[in-house]
C-alpha cells in the first residue's frame, strides 16, 4: 500500500509523473545540446566572459534505468545536475521530463515536477536540518506537496522507513540527525526523497563522505529501490570503481563535456577516450605492486572552463594529441562499437 | 628488521579523553614499530582511533586527556619522558612531523604560500628569512611545485598544489618521519595518483619514513611497505603489504578487503553490518565479536597478539 502522492495533484492537470509513468514516449528525461554558462562580471556590472560549466550535452534516460555520471571537480557534472533539477536555467538547449520542457514549467508544474524527483545530497550531515527530528524531517516534502491527513503521512513514513532499513522505526524516528552515524544519515536522506514516490532520483556521490564497510550498504540499498520501484537513477561521482556495481551505463565528463557514453562493463574493458584510460589507470585495485612504481598520469590540470582550450578540451594533456586537428576541430561524437560514443578524433 | 634499523618504536601506548559521558579510549594499547626509509599504513574506520593515535606520538593533545600513557621510542630514546618544552623544540617538526587532515583548506589566506611553508625553519632553526625561504624552495622542487608559486597566496593554488605545499611544509625541517592524515581524501583521482607519484619519490629521494592514515584501502596500497589495521582504539593486524592485500588475517581486515569495489577484478564487494563498539566502555573481550562470522566461546575473552609468521594478529582464530 502506498499513499498515492500524485493524484491529487492530477486533478485539473496532468501530472508530469503519470505520463512518465507509462513507457510509451521512450525517454522520461531527455538532455539535448544543453548548455550552462555562468557570467563573469568585474566591478559587478562590467562582462568579463562566461564559465562555461555545462557545453553540449546530450542524453536520454528511460524508466529503470541507471546512468553512472563520472567526473573530476570542476568539469560540470553538479552543474548539469542543478540543471536537471531545474535549480539553475539553461543558457542553450534543453532539459524535458516526459515529453514537455523543465525550462518552461510553470510554478505548479514545477512543484509537481520536484515531487517526481527525488535528491540525494554528497554530505547526509549537511543536507539534514540539525534542529529537526527523523519524523520532522521526512514528514516537510509531504506538508509541502500537500498531503493533508496526518494518518496517511504517518503511514507513507512508515513504509519509506522500512524500505530503507531504518528498523526498527520506533528507534529512529524522534532521533535528530546528529545522534545518527553517516549510513543511517543517508538513509534518512534517500528515504526524504524516496518520499513522494520519483520517477527519477539523481545522487550526488551519495557514498563519498561514507566508510568503506557502509559504502556498498547504500550502494545496494540505492540499487534495491531502483529496480523495486522502477526509478531512473542519476549516479553522480568521482569514483570510477563504484559505478560498475551500480548502474548500466557510465558517462565520463571531462571540462563540461561527455566524452564518452557506452554500457560500464564495456567501457571498462575497452575505454576508447584518452582520458577515461587515464581515469582508469589512476584508480587503483588493493594491490601491494601499487607502491613499487610510478603511475602514468597525463601533465597539467582541468582547463579553465572560462578560456577552455579551442578543439578538443584534453588535447593540452592528451598523449594521443594530432596537431592540426585535435587543437583546432571540436570533435564529434564517433561510436567506434555499437552503442559506445567517445568525443575523440582517434575514433574517427 | 633488524634492531637498529627501527626507527620508531611505540610500546602500551594509550590516550583516554574525558567527556560529559565518561572516558573515551580512543587510543587503547598500541604497539607499533616503524622502520627507517618505511611506509607503514594505518588502516581503519572513522572513530577507530587513528587520527588520535598520531596526535598522542605527536604530542598534539586537547584539553580533555584523561589517561596518556606508554612508551614512544624514537632512535632508541623514549621522548615521553621528555618534557612538554624539550619535546616541542627537538622532536616535533624536527624529527617528526604531520599532514594534518584537510591541511589543504586550512593554509592562512593572508599569508604567501611560500613564507607559511618556511616558517617552521624559522621556529625550530632559528633559521633567518632568506635560510628559510630557499630550504622552501628546495622542497617545493621536491614535491613539484613550480617555485615562483612561493609568492602566491593559498587561493591561487589548485587543490593538488595546495595539499603539494601542505606537503612541503611538514618536510622542509627535513623531518625523519612524517604522519600523513587522510592525504588525498578531498582530491580528484588524477591528482591523488600524482600525490601518491610525489610521496613515492620524496620516500626514495629524502629517505624519509611515512605513516599513513587512511580509510581508502585501495589507494594505501599505493605507498605501502607495511599495513596495520586498527579497529575501536586497538590494532588488530599488523603484516607486511604483500602479505596484507592479498591474505590479510584478522577477520575484520578480511570483511574490510571484501567491501572494497574493484575496477580491474570481478568480484562483488560486500558490506559488514553492524556498527562499531562505542569507545565509551569498549566490551570486554574481542572488540569485533559482535560483527564477526567466525566467533567462538573464547572471543568473551580479550585476545592475545599472536604471532603468525611474522605477521602480528589480534584473534583467538591463530592462538
Amino acid at each position: 500500500m502506498s499513499v498515492d502522492v500524485k493524484r491529487r495533484e492530477s486533478s485539473d492537470r496532468v501530472s508530469l509523473s503519470e505520463v512518465g509513468r507509462e513507457r510509451e514516449d521512450g525517454a522520461l528525461l531527455s538532455v539535448r545540446d544543453l548548455r550552462v554558462w555562468f557570467e563573469l562580471k568585474r566591478w559587478g556590472f562590467l562582462h568579463a566572459g562566461y564559465v562555461h560549466a555545462v557545453d553540449g550535452v546530450n542524453f536520454d534516460l528511460h524508466l529503470g534505468e541507471a546512468i553512472g555520471i563520472v567526473g573530476e571537480s570542476g568539469c560540470g557534472k553538479t552543474t548539469l545536475m542543478k540543471t536537471i533539477l531545474g535549480l539553475y536555467e539553461p543558457t542553450d538547449g534543453e532539459v524535458s521530463f516526459a515529453g514537455s520542457e523543465v525550462e518552461a514549467f510553470g510554478t505548479q508544474e514545477m512543484r509537481t515536477y520536484r515531487s517526481a524527483v527525488g535528491y540525494v545530497q554528497q554530505d547526509p550531515y549537511g543536507a539534514l536540518p540539525p534542529f529537526m527530528d527523523v519524523q520532522g524531517i521526512l514528514e516537510e516534502p509531504m506538508k509541502i506537496h500537500g498531503v493533508k491527513d496526518s494518518q496517511q503521512r504517518e503511514q507513507r513514513i512508515r513504509d519509506v522507513m522500512a524500505e530503507v532499513k531504518l528498523t526498527p522505526i520506533e528507534d529512529y524516528v524522534d532521533k535528530f540527525p546528529h545522534m545518527l552515524s553517516g549510513g543511517q544519515q543517508q538513509r534518512v536522506v534517500i528515504a526524504r526523497a524516496m518520499i513522494l514516490e520519483p520517477r527519477l532520483i539523481v545522487a550526488d556521490e551519495p557514498v563519498s563522505m561514507l566508510d568503506a564497510s557502509v559504502r556498498v550498504e547504500i550502494l545496494r540499498l540505492l540499487q534495491g529501490l531502483q529496480a523495486s520501484h522502477d526509478l531512473a537513477v542519476i549516479y553522480i561521482t568521482h569514483d570510477l570503481s563504484t559505478v560498475r556495481y551500480f548502474s548500466e551505463y557510465i558517462f565520463v565528463m571531462y571540462a563540461g563535456k561527455l566524452v564518452e557514453r557506452s554500457r560500464v562493463n564495456e567501457l571498462l574493458a575497452n575505454p576508447l577516450h584518452p582520458y577515461t584510460e587515464a581515469l582508469l589507470a589512476a584508480t587503483p585495485d588493493p594491490d601491494y605492486r601499487n607502491a613499487l612504481t610510478q603511475k602514468e598520469i597525463p601533465p597539467g590540470e582541468p582547463p579553465s572552463l572560462v578560456n577552455p582550450p579551442s578543439g578538443c578540451r584534453f588535447h593540452p594533456r592528451c598523449p594521443h594529441m594530432m596537431e592540426g586537428l585535435c587543437d583546432v576541430e571540436e570533435p564529434p561524437d564517433f561510436e567506434p562499437a555499437p552503442e559506445h560514443f567517445a568525443a575523440c578524433w582517434l575514433h574517427r | 628488521m633488524s634492531q637498529n634499523n627501527t626507527l620508531l618504536r611505540i610500546e602500551d601506548l594509550r590516550l583516554y579523553f574525558r567527556t560529559r559521558q565518561g572516558v573515551v579510549q580512543a587510543v587503547d594499547g598500541v604497539d607499533f614499530k616503524l622502520g627507517r626509509n618505511e611506509a607503514v599504513v594505518v588502516l581503519g574506520e572513522s572513530g577507530c582511533g587513528k587520527t588520535s593515535l598520531a596526535r598522542a606520538v605527536l604530542r598534539l593533545l586537547p584539553r580533555n586527556v584523561d589517561t596518556y600513557s606508554g612508551h614512544v621510542y624514537l632512535d632508541e630514546t623514549d621522548v615521553m619522558s621528555l618534557g612538554d618544552e624539550e619535546f616541542r623544540r627537538n622532536i616535533r617538526w624536527v624529527k617528526m612531523s604531520m599532514v594534518p587532515q584537510a591541511a589543504m583548506n586550512a593554509l592562512n589566506p593572508v599569508l604567501r604560500v611560500g613564507e607559511q611553508v618556511a616558517e617552521p625553519m624559522t621556529a625550530h632553526y632559528l633559521a633567518d628569512k632568506d635560510e628559510a625561504l630557499d630550504q622552501a624552495r628546495r622542497m617545493f622542487q621536491h614535491v613539484g611545485v613550480p617555485v615562483d608559486f612561493l609568492n602566491r597566496y593559498a587561493f591561487e593554488l589548485s587543490g593538488g598544489m595546495r595539499q603539494r605545499a601542505a606537503l612541503a611544509m611538514a618536510l622542509v625541517t627535513m623531518p625523519e618521519m612524517v604522519f600523513l592524515d587522510e592525504p588525498t581524501s578531498a582530491l580528484d583521482v588524477l591528482t591523488q595518483a600524482n600525490i601518491f607519484n610525489v610521496l613515492k619519490r620524496i620516500k626514495n629521494d629524502l629517505e624519509v619514513s611515512f605513516i599513513l592514515i587512511t580509510h581508502d584501502i585501495a589507494t594505501s596500497s599505493e605507498l605501502a611497505d607495511r599495513v596495520a589495521v586498527m579497529y575501536a582504539g586497538q590494532i588488530v593486524e599488523m603484516s607486511d603489504a604483500r602479505r596484507f592485500f592479498s591474505d590479510p588475517l584478522h577477520p575484520y581486515s578480511r570483511m574490510l578487503m571484501a567491501s572494497v569495489p574493484r575496477l580491474k577484478v570481478e568480484q562483488e564487494p560486500t558490506f559488514i553490518t553492524g556498527h562499531p563498539p562505542s569507545l565509551l566502555g569498549p566490551p570486554s573481550g574481542c572488540r569485533f565479536a559482535d560483527r564477526c562470522p567466525s566467533r567462538f566461546e573464547k572471543c568473551v575473552e580479550e585476545p592475545p597478539v599472536i604471532d603468525e609468521k611474522g605477521h602480528q594478529v589480534k584473534c583467538w582464530l591463530y592462538a
